[in-house]
């Protein structure tokens, strides 16, 4: 069972993620190859036929931009219920999320999925969504998640972790605070020498 | 050079408590091999052939007497009593434990070292000129932009994780030596008309299993901007990078595939973002760096000495070393000199511990106790002042560090090979040492004169073979090892790519290939030719005849 990391403590997931059915036939990728869409490489992407079949249950939800993209006007009540969060998978452009919601800030979550630990760009991601898009609300990492990536994730403004199932959450929480004083600058923060004097180390 | 303060004091403790625990969850079952492998590459950690191998970083080349000391007893302690100098300019151990590396890292710490982001998908060592501060050509300093790259990018949150490797350098001389055109970004500094500092950006080199050289990206950077320009390039690398094939995830794949006006015209877009916001250096940051790199104190002395002179004149051993290993220095009285990691016969970049210890006594001794290493390869006394030459030269070749071998055909760059890497199809160190022993008379190697010769045991290129003026590259036919020989390539301003000549060669037929290729040059050089210069002028034809028909005449 995963478990969620809120802030620095462990907290209950009152969100339903909605994973599209698999029908055997999966995944479609993209061909490597001239496309213009560089990013879409060998990624996975959900079919139509999936999305169709996507049963979205009642109380708050985690849905793929995909199937909202497709579903939205029959959700938009849900959105305004504040029932609805979207789940941007890596690959995905990230003007596609913000062009898709007048207001980015109407989502009570945005969760980024990464299908393996090796893929970092949920960091990008995150970053972009605090620092460019102003959203607000909490901003969940998702997938392949593991402690290994906390401290990196908080700093690229991430604010809950859905830990890996068999992996242990509690002990996870102390790598929020791996290191006391980093370099660099993050969604919230400047880097250290705007941060402090130095001079006077 | 650099000093810690408490904040990057704690910085590297941290990590090494971090690792530590790491290495306790993979050993428990915790971390699976796939997780702990990101983890293990960014502290340095590969599994070799038959043993892990750790990279130490040696921040763009510069090191102090105290920690070579360290590095020699490391290597003393978990090794087998030696190290391997890179041409990233890092130090690599060949055999340690994996369960020891916490505690290496943990005494590396001790004297404001350690072995993070030397491997993995993130950014690697910043390097630079290892005759940067003393050279007599230099326009820029670089050191304080790269300790403040290398803290920037030490750890950054969005780049822990990119589609591949990304290595960056900054030069700041006319003559280019540090390769800025075969980096994912070379930063090239200069100074403008009105005398402000400036950068020329280039993007997308590296060699590899597709070499391509950089292309400008932007040709006039105002140096404030360095840091923000470089996070807008790598932001759009992680989100655009390729990510499904290693072998085509570098920078240069992206820039190549969407072209360098649609990258320049993204990077610019992400820039505008960027630009003058917190990541903008501020003269005070960069002054407080500086100050760590100020000239050391060196004494007011005459341009000549006379003792030195007379054991140039009286000595011909002593004459032949200062010709290849003594170079000049900005300040009169001073010289820098190489300390060559070539002696024939021996891995090129080796050293042993002892050899270590040497080095950092007479750092010590004689250059205000730093050093440098050389992408090259080799060690670098940066201050020595004129009249002390001759006693290094001594002591140094007690040593056997004074191979007076330095820009020589026997200064051969090469990788670690299928002798250690778990990657190489084909050993490299043996073709050094053969090719070392077929040109071994002194004088023969300085009627040759300057060559580069660079070996790499795969397409991963870490012997840099594609700019070597001769390259060689180890690959694999069915389970036998052949070798690749390319000519005309080089690094520096007028970098270029060399050719392939033909077939593959075996192991046994490397030295007489090379010695075919130099007997060539020999015949049709012009007296101030260069090998380089040579094979620019007549092309590759004469060359490959030579070497491949048998019993044909040079032409001439």
């Amino acid at each position: 069972m995963s478990q969620l990391i809120k802030g620095k403590q462990i907290a209950h997931d009152e969100w339903t993620r909605v994973i599209p059915p698999s029908f055997g036939d999966e995944p479609v990728r993209k061909q490597a190859g001239k496309v213009v869409m560089f990013k879409l490489h060998g990624e996975e992407t959900f079919t139509q036929k999936q999305i169709d079949a996507t049963l979205i249950p009642a109380g708050k939800v985690l849905i793929p931009l995909a199937v909202w993209l497709a579903k939205k006007e029959s959700l938009a009540q849900r959105l305004a219920a504040g029932e609805i969060g979207i789940v941007l998978q890596t690959h995905e452009p990230i003007e596609q999320l913000v062009e898709a919601f007048e207001n980015l800030n109407s989502l009570p979550v945005i969760a980024v999925y990464v299908q393996i630990f090796a893929d970092g760009r949920n960091f990008t991601l995150g970053n972009l969504l605090r620092t460019r898009y102003g959203f607000k609300n909490e901003l969940r990492a998702v997938g392949d998640i593991m402690r290994d990536q906390l401290f990196f994730l908080q700093r690229s403004g991430f604010d809950s972790y859905l830990i890996k199932d068999g992996r242990n959450a509690e002990e996870a929480i102390a790598s929020l605070n791996d290191f006391t004083q980093p370099y660099q600058g993050a969604s919230n923060d400047v880097p250290v020498w705007r941060r402090l004097d130095r001079s006077q180390l | 050079m650099y000093k810690y303060d408490k904040i990057d004091q704690q910085l590297v403790n941290e990590r090494v408590a971090q690792y530590r625990d790491q290495t306790r969850r993979y050993l428990a079952g915790e971390l699976t091999e796939e997780e702990f492998r990101p983890i293990r590459l960014q502290n340095g950690l590969y599994i070799q052939r038959l043993a892990p191998m750790l990279r130490i970083a040696v921040p763009y080349g510069l090191l102090s007497s105290k920690q070579l000391h360290k590095l020699g007893d490391i290597a003393k302690k978990y090794d087998k009593d030696y190290g391997h100098f890179s041409t990233r300019q890092n130090l690599q151990l060949n055999w340690p434990k994996l369960e020891d590396v916490p505690d290496i890292l943990e005494e590396l710490a001790t004297v404001e070292m350690h072995a993070i982001q030397t491997s993995g998908n993130c950014i690697r060592n910043i390097t630079t000129d290892q005759f940067a501060g003393v050279a007599p050509d230099e326009l820029f300093d670089p050191r304080a932009m790269a300790e403040i790259i290398r803290q920037w990018s030490t750890f950054h949150p969005e780049f822990a994780l990119l589609p591949r490797k990304f290595k960056i350098a900054v030069s700041g001389t006319k003559d280019d030596r540090a390769v800025v055109q075969m980096h994912d970004i070379g930063m090239e500094f200069f100074k403008n008309e009105n005398e402000e500092l400036r950068i020329k950006v280039w993007v997308g080199g590296g060699l590899g299993r597709t070499p391509i050289l950089g292309t400008v990206i932007h040709e006039s950077l105002e140096w404030q901007h360095a840091l923000s320009y470089c996070e807008a390039i790598i932001r759009i690398y992680n989100i655009h990078g390729r990510r499904d094939n290693s072998y085509k995830a570098r920078i240069k794949i992206l820039v190549k595939a969407i072209g360098i006006e649609a990258f320049k015209a993204q990077v610019e877009a992400e820039w505008a973002h960027l630009k003058d916001g917190p990541l903008t250096i501020t003269q005070a940051e960069f002054d407080r760096v500086s100050t760590y790199f100020e000239p050391m104190p060196y004494e007011t002395l005459p341009a000549n000495e006379a003792s030195f002179d007379l054991h140039l004149a009286s000595n011909p051993a002593f004459a032949a070393w200062v010709k290849r290993c003594v170079h000049a220095h900005k300040i009169p009285g001073y010289r820098a000199l190489t300390l060559s990691l070539k002696t024939h016969g021996e891995a090129p970049g080796d050293a042993t511990s002892a050899q270590m210890h040497v080095v950092a006594d007479l750092a010590d001794a004689y250059s205000f106790g730093e050093l440098r290493v050389s992408h090259e390869q080799n060690l670098i006394l940066a201050d020595v002042k004129l009249s002390d030459l001759f006693s290094v030269w001594e002591k140094a070749r007690a040593a056997g560090l004074a191979t007076p071998n330095i820009g020589l055909l026997t200064d051969i760059i090469c990788c670690p090979g299928g002798d250690f890497c778990s990657l190489a199809n084909a050993k490299s160190i043996p073709i050094a040492q053969s090719i070392q022993a077929q040109f071994d008379d002194l004088d023969y190697l300085h009627d040759i004169g300057d060559i580069e010769i660079n070996i790499s045991g795969c397409m991963n290129a870490c012997g840099h073979h594609h700019v070597g003026h001769i390259g060689i590259l180890g690959v694999d036919k069915g389970d036998t090892e052949w070798y690749q020989v390319s000519i005309g390539g080089k690094q520096g301003n007028d970098a270029s790519l060399g050719n392939v000549i033909g077939p593959s060669f075996s192991a046994d037929e490397m030295p007489s290939v090379v010695q075919k290729l130099i007997d060539v040059y020999v015949q049709e050089r012009t007296p101030e030719e260069r090998f380089i210069d040579t094979v620019r002028r007549i092309g590759m034809d004469p060359f490959k005849n030579h070497v491949y028909l048998e019993n044909t005449e040079v032409s001439s």
